[in-house]
């Protein structure tokens, strides 16, 4: 039995080592990070940090991303429920095309958007805005969203909705005081992956947004390329972006593995 | 059974509208670049499939596909095996399930643009970890952005190090999903531990390590922040994937015709096979 349970030890590890390093570096002074290699920090500073904190095009950059992550998973999740219900319980014509069709978006590089997706957002007004980057990455988290909820309502017996219905409950009803709570687990894993996927996407974002909305991996480029190459700041604010996603997932933390199978188990 | 009901169109027509306005209007103007020639000054002229016929005899092309198929290819093969040993070798229940599930699924949370400039300075030669490792501890001459091999290396590193997780949770699901019972009877006949895992887990697992796949083949056939950031896919073109090259032609040398049509072709070949595995999986679906 524990010479089994090395397998996954070893495999924490190895996850573990870049995020050490990333994180160490944050704590070191530039000095430090171009004199040689350390393994932990001679002197700890907080300097990198302090100056991601007090400087608005810094701290900004976080706010901007999780604005518009945030809108993106409301509206995802929002308008996913109802068709995922519909494909969960109805066929009607075309379903079967449909659903494949959704798909496909999550397929299309997000590359091949890019430039079509500024002229779009610019066309119609929205270009750096948080709504622009928050419908665009709906492009690719709805069609997830129907995936992942239509696997756990398929779980849900169709008798729930037939019993709900003789007892004389109305649609809307229905669906959020009996069914939505069935499915409890399911919506907070739709919404973590819908964070979890906006969250990470940084090639729309970037480019359908200039200062307004700018996220936070946008600064970081900028750090990277015009003030030489501060290790220690881009180290710090990278340490930051992994925060937001470690503290959402310890939320879905017992609906992980099922969400990840789409609730197809 | 599910019910006939066209009603069912109602439901899903914010959804369609949402992502057709997304899908439709941007994948249109992609069609219209990739059959025009484009001057400065808003200038196009037509012209025809003639991308289509150029970029299909393009070695650039065929060079940068062969190489997106390859890193697919590897990615795929190393994935998903070891993410089943790890999910087999993983505890069922008790303390340390969400410690290790949350562990695991970190990396995957990290912005994608994070993860390259999180590897580039975790294997810059003097000073990352990994580049100090390899050139003064074990003296094994490391730098990627001097040897190719070590480019393609370290991008699959990268990758397995970001992705395999994924294969990891999937299979983990499969693997909870089977009743004890199952096991007990496999006891009972006095079954090897291969046997168990070729007749019962493997089986439960198929529906998940499908999913498992087809994500696992989409994403990676159109990876391209990590490896951009990390190598900007060189030295010279070693490491120029197939969007890395597109977005070179289409930003780098605003080449839109070309690009357009490189995208379409892209797309296709994504699609084709995806639907592929999308048909595989529906089957077992329907049973």
């Amino acid at each position: 039995m524990k010479k089994r349970s090395l397998i996954p030890i070893l495999y924490v590890l190895f996850l573990m080592l870049p995020i050490y390093w990333l994180v160490a570096m944050s704590f070191k002074t530039t000095n430090e990070i171009l004199a040689g290699f350390s393994l932990f920090p001679q002197t700890w500073t907080f300097d990198n940090y302090i100056t991601i904190f007090t400087d608005p095009t810094w701290y900004w950059g976080y706010i901007n991303s999780i604005i518009y992550v945030s809108m993106n998973t409301v509206i995802s999740v929002t308008v996913a429920l109802p068709a995922a219900y519909a494909f969960s319980r109805f066929s009607f014509l075309g379903d079967k095309q449909l659903f494949f069709w959704l798909l496909t978006n999550r397929m299309a590089p997000a590359a091949v958007f890019a430039l079509p997706f500024f002229q779009l957002y610019s066309a119609v007004g929205l270009f750096d805005t948080y709504l622009a980057v928050a419908l665009a990455h709906c492009l690719f988290n709805i069609p997830l969203a129907v995936w992942i909820l239509e696997g756990f309502m398929g779980g849900v017996p169709k008798e729930l909705d037939e019993t709900a219905f003789v007892d004389g409950y109305s649609f809307p009803r229905f669906f959020v005081r009996v069914f939505l709570p069935s499915i409890k687990a399911g919506v907070g894993v739709t919404a973590f992956f819908c964070f979890m996927f906006s969250w990470v996407e940084l090639l729309l974002a970037k480019t359908l947004t200039a200062v307004a909305a700018k996220p936070i991996a946008a600064t970081m480029t900028k750090t990277a390329s015009s003030a030489g190459y501060e290790l220690g700041l881009l180290a710090a604010a990278g340490t930051l972006t992994i925060i937001p996603g470690a503290i959402v997932i310890w939320f879905v933390r017992n609906h992980i593995a099922k969400g990840f199978a789409l609730g197809r188990v | 059974m599910k019910t006939p009901n066209q009603m069912g169109w109602l439901f899903v027509l914010p959804v369609v509208a949402l992502v057709a306005f997304n899908a439709l209007i941007p994948m249109m103007t992609v069609v219209n670049y990739s059959v025009q020639e484009t001057f400065g000054n808003n200038i196009f002229l037509w012209e025809g499939l003639g991308w289509f016929e150029k970029l299909l005899h393009s070695e650039r092309f065929h060079a940068a596909l062969g190489r997106q198929f390859l890193f697919t290819a590897i990615i795929l093969a190393i994935e998903v095996p070891l993410g089943v040993i790890i999910a087999l070798a993983m505890p069922r229940k008790g303390f340390w399930v969400p410690v290790c599930l949350v562990t695991m699924a970190l990396p995957m949370l990290i912005p994608w643009n994070v993860v390259g400039a999180m590897w580039n300075i975790f294997t810059l030669p003097d000073i990352g970890l990994l580049g100090y490792l390899m050139n003064s501890v074990l003296g094994v001459p490391y730098d990627m952005t001097q040897d190719p091999v070590a480019a393609w290396m370290t991008i699959i590193v990268m990758d397995v190090w970001h992705w395999t997780s994924l294969v990891v949770l999937l299979a983990y699901a499969g693997l909870v999903s089977i009743p004890d019972a199952y096991y007990q009877a496999a006891r009972i006949d006095g079954a090897s531990p291969w046997s168990v895992f070729r007749y019962i887990q493997l089986p439960k697992m198929k529906t998940v390590l499908t999913i498992a796949i087809l994500l696992r083949f989409m994403d990676s056939f159109n990876i391209y922040t990590e490896p951009f950031v990390l190598t900007g896919g060189g030295p010279g073109n070693s490491t120029t994937l197939l969007s890395i090259d597109l977005v070179k032609i289409a930003l780098g040398q605003f080449d839109l015709g070309p690009a357009a049509a490189m995208s379409l072709i892209y797309f296709a070949i994504t699609l084709l096979v995806s639907w592929l595995f999308y048909t595989l999986m529906t089957k077992d679906d329907s049973k």
